[in-house]
């Protein structure tokens, strides 16, 4: 009987709990502890305009994820608008529209990104060159020449880029340059230029973020392609590269807003810098529903603080295997100790230890009693059940009118297994004496203690809550201990005399 | 660290821990679907009588509540008897009656119980409060074992076992449970009864531990153990090494009794053996398993016992016995 197909197994889950694991820290940037923080821009963008008292509809582009930032979350406020995301080949884009809308009408659009240095944008394509470029007298000989003589100085279109744009700045800015400049647009006109000379590039917008700016506009950027690479210019300097700062908000060369049904349309933009913890900056961001990503976060909150337990019991179960399977601890009932524990997240520690023993002892005590009925087992242990829930009922309102609030939690025990765990105690003690009630209950105890302080571990939670592969990690391990030939740790105590001689 | 050993320590002697006889015996050679034969007592018995294991007689069994109050009808006439659960596990649940003295039944203590206690037991029997799991059950009653007077000596009140190990139907290591006071009259070491390691090939005793300390007499009678040899070894050892025929069970624990009238007897079978017998005989199970297993299936009881008591012949430990008490300690083997 080969043992492969187990181990092989075993490397399965590893692995597929690994790459689940670091694949989940890595594209969506979950850190590993929970008191990390990340930079999060909340932008505001006020879009205005003058409506012509009829319908009205305003287009915008979206910004999404790229290069240094990922959209978390976004928010729109416009009373009376309908609105709707669209989904477009080049980028996304809000569309409000409304019946009637007269005089200035504003709406708001925020969102919330998080400064990501390893996020990546997704794949651009290089716009299509147009057929032909027409220009007019005299503009054709002014920019023939320009193209000429950034041609002249330059290897290939990064270069020419940067040539073509020193033509339109500074000293170097000759009579053809403000010739055209007169008549043009700086950054169609260097689009223009560009692809007369057979280059693919297009205009994008931008906006340069910086702490607690107001009033702020879009920029132009030139975004030029080579092939399948493409880089950033400033059409103003000539400048290559993408500042960190800069948030393209649209990259399809499109325009920003296109209103229907208003004139005077503008847009602003405010912005500010927050420090949030690392968690909940993961928590809000936009899942996007793959299975790779298949997330907790993805279920409402009131299930997601359940399934923040539930992701713990496997913690609990591996300290139990630990315990049993390499240390060789005794508990009353295998996996009553990580209920308890879980009950002791409810109550804290101490209260809950104070707790448990008292409705234990007094349990043992009105069991006794029972005993001497000779009722039947069923009847017995319901007895105890109905005994369980009068403890802890007293203890309770006893507790409560002495001020001490922590005795409330005491009804976050799971009460029918507290009666079974009595039960069972008290027929060891009948039966092997009080030695082995101590043994069993004390095995049970430090088990839970240890299960608790695992499960109540703060880097524990974040991880089993925020990390779905190491449950695959945690079933790896246990596997792996259920294969264990060698000796439990208090074995080499109780064997020890048979070494002796 | 003086009352720890080590791993290595302990692998050269050839212990086994829990987690390995789980794992590498009893989850390799008991097949789960065979449970039931050795878990039922009744079960077992039945299945003994059909291949010729004698066992103790059968009184009666009561499986439902309905039938609890016909108890002492059952019992009359006998003068003692053992009303066990068919699934109890670890000798709970078992309440042994020496003699009925009009209406009282008295137990080996000396304790008096009425008709009613002894209702309430088989009731708690069948409710499954001594059963794994805690599942219903049924109480089985049986003729009370009359055991060799020649070993009273070694024993306070209750009836001392041996248990023999079976693996693949060869005896692999054998151990006498003594019951003591501290035992409450009961033959389980971890409650304080004395093991006694006896040899495979002349059933003599090797050592005896108590609370897994080394021990040279009885506690309580204070007679020492040296002397004690188990009549009808061989018979004993056949005995037990045909219950793997009989159950398929391949890592099997046999409890034995000595019946003054009847010889060896089957009391009981555990698929999962404990490991205390390796303390009794100051010696690990591995060696002789592993032996075991390097042998061909397919021997029949008599090749296997042959091949055990040739193997596993061991000196034994324990102090001489002094002449003046060897007299009164001399055992009839046969």
């Amino acid at each position: 009987m080969s043992r492969l197909p187990f181990y092989f197994l075993i490397g399965i889950l590893l692995v597929a709990g690994i790459a689940m694991t670091i694949h989940r820290h890595v594209q969506f940037d979950v850190p590993w502890t929970p008191d990390e923080t990340r930079q999060v821009w909340e932008v505001e963008a006020q879009v205005s305009f003058d409506a012509d008292d009829g319908p009205a509809v305003v287009n915008m582009a979206l910004p999404s994820n790229q290069q240094g930032y990922r959209v978390l979350t976004e928010n729109t406020a416009s009373s009376g608008y309908g609105l709707s995301f669209l989904e477009e080949n080049n980028g996304r884009r809000a569309e409000w529209s409304v019946r009637e809308a007269s005089d200035t009408q504003r709406l708001y659009y925020s969102v919330q990104l998080l400064e990501a240095p390893d996020s990546r944008s997704s794949e651009a394509t290089a716009p299509e060159l147009p057929e032909n470029i027409v220009w007019e007298r005299p503009f054709d000989t002014a920019a023939e020449e320009i193209i000429d003589r950034a041609y002249q100085r330059s290897a290939d279109p990064y270069t020419f880029t940067r040539e073509l744009i020193r033509e339109f700045t500074g000293d170097r800015q000759g009579e053809n340059a403000r010739l055209l400049l007169n008549e043009f647009d700086r950054g169609p006109l260097l689009v223009r230029l560009l692809n007369e000379a057979g280059v693919h590039a297009r205009t994008v917008s931008g906006l340069l973020l910086e702490d607690g700016r107001r009033r702020q506009k879009l920029t132009t950027w030139l975004q030029v392609f080579d092939d399948d690479q493409w880089a950033l210019f400033n059409p103003r300097t000539g400048e290559q590269g993408w500042p960190k700062n800069l948030l393209l908000w649209e990259t399809s060369g499109e325009a920003v807003l296109e209103v229907e049904g208003g004139t005077n349309s503008d847009i602003n933009f405010s912005m500010i810098r927050q420090n949030q913890p690392a968690a909940a900056a993961v928590r809000n961001q936009l899942s996007t529903d793959t299975l790779l990503n298949f997330s907790i976060h993805s279920l409402p909150l009131e299930e997601q603080a359940l399934f923040q337990t539930i992701l713990l019991i496997p913690i609990g179960a591996l300290v139990v295997v630990f315990l049993r399977v390499l240390v060789g601890i005794k508990t009353s009932g295998t996996f009553m100790p990580v209920l308890i524990a879980l009950a002791f997240i409810q109550t804290s520690l101490l209260t809950g230890l104070i707790g448990f023993l008292l409705v234990v002892a007094v349990g043992l005590v009105i069991r006794n009693y029972l005993s001497y009925l000779n009722l039947l087992l069923v009847a017995r242990v319901s007895a105890v059940i109905i005994t369980v829930i009068a403890i802890i009922s007293v203890f309770s309102v006893l507790s409560y009118r002495f001020g001490l609030n922590a005795g409330l939690t005491i009804t976050f025990f799971p009460m029918i297994i507290l009666a079974w765990t009595i039960e069972r105690m008290s027929i060891l003690w009948e039966e092997e004496g009080p030695k082995e009630v101590l043994i069993q209950g004390g095995g049970s105890l430090v088990t839970a203690i240890l299960a608790y302080l695992a499960m109540n571990n703060p880097w524990v939670r974040h991880i089993t809550f925020n990390f779905l592969g190491v449950q695959l990690i945690l079933m790896a391990l246990i596997l792996l201990l259920g294969n264990y030939t060698g000796y439990r740790l208090l074995e080499l105590r109780r064997f020890k005399p048979v070494t002796e001689d | 660290m003086v009352n720890w050993t080590t791993p290595g320590k302990l692998s050269g002697k050839g212990i086994i821990g829990m987690n390995r006889r789980n794992i590498r015996y009893i989850g390799r050679y008991n097949n789960r679907r065979l449970y039931p034969l050795v878990d039922d007592k009744l079960k077992t018995k039945l299945l003994a009588r059909e291949h010729g294991i004698t066992t103790p007689a059968l009184i009666g069994t009561i499986e439902t509540q309905f039938d609890v109050k016909h108890i002492s009808r059952i019992v009359q006439g006998h003068a003692g008897f053992a009303i066990k659960p068919a699934k109890g596990s670890g000798g709970k649940g078992i309440l042994v009656i020496e003699h009925v003295n009009n209406e009282a039944y008295i137990k080996p203590s000396g304790t008096r119980l009425g008709r009613e206690a002894l209702e309430r037991h088989v009731s708690n029997i069948l409710s499954g409060l001594y059963s794994l799991g805690g599942s219903p059950d049924v109480a089985v009653v049986e003729a009370l074992i009359n055991f060799d007077e020649s070993l009273s000596e070694y024993t306070y009140e209750g009836v001392p076992d041996i248990r023999v190990i079976i693996f693949q139907g060869y005896p692999v290591m054998a151990m006498m449970r003594l019951s003591t006071a501290a035992s409450d009259g009961k033959a389980n070491l971890h409650q304080g009864a004395v093991g006694v390691g006896l040899d495979i090939a002349t059933g003599t005793a090797l050592r005896g531990v108590q609370f897994d300390r080394t021990r040279n007499d009885h506690p309580d009678t204070g007679h020492e153990l040296a002397s004690l040899r188990i009549p009808g070894w061989d018979t004993l050892l056949r005995l037990a090494a045909r219950c793997y025929e009989m159950t398929g069970l391949g890592y099997l624990g046999t409890d034995m009794v000595l019946d003054r009238h009847h010889g060896p007897m089957l009391l009981e079978l555990n698929a999962r053996p404990g490991l205390a017998i390796q303390m009794a005989n100051g010696e690990g199970l591995r060696p002789r398993l592993d032996l075991i297993e390097q042998q061909s299936a397919g021997a029949d009881v008599e090749t296997r016992v042959a091949f055990s008591q040739h193997h596993f012949a061991r000196q034994g430990e324990l102090p001489p016995v002094q002449s003046d008490i060897s007299h009164q300690a001399s055992v009839s083997a046969g």
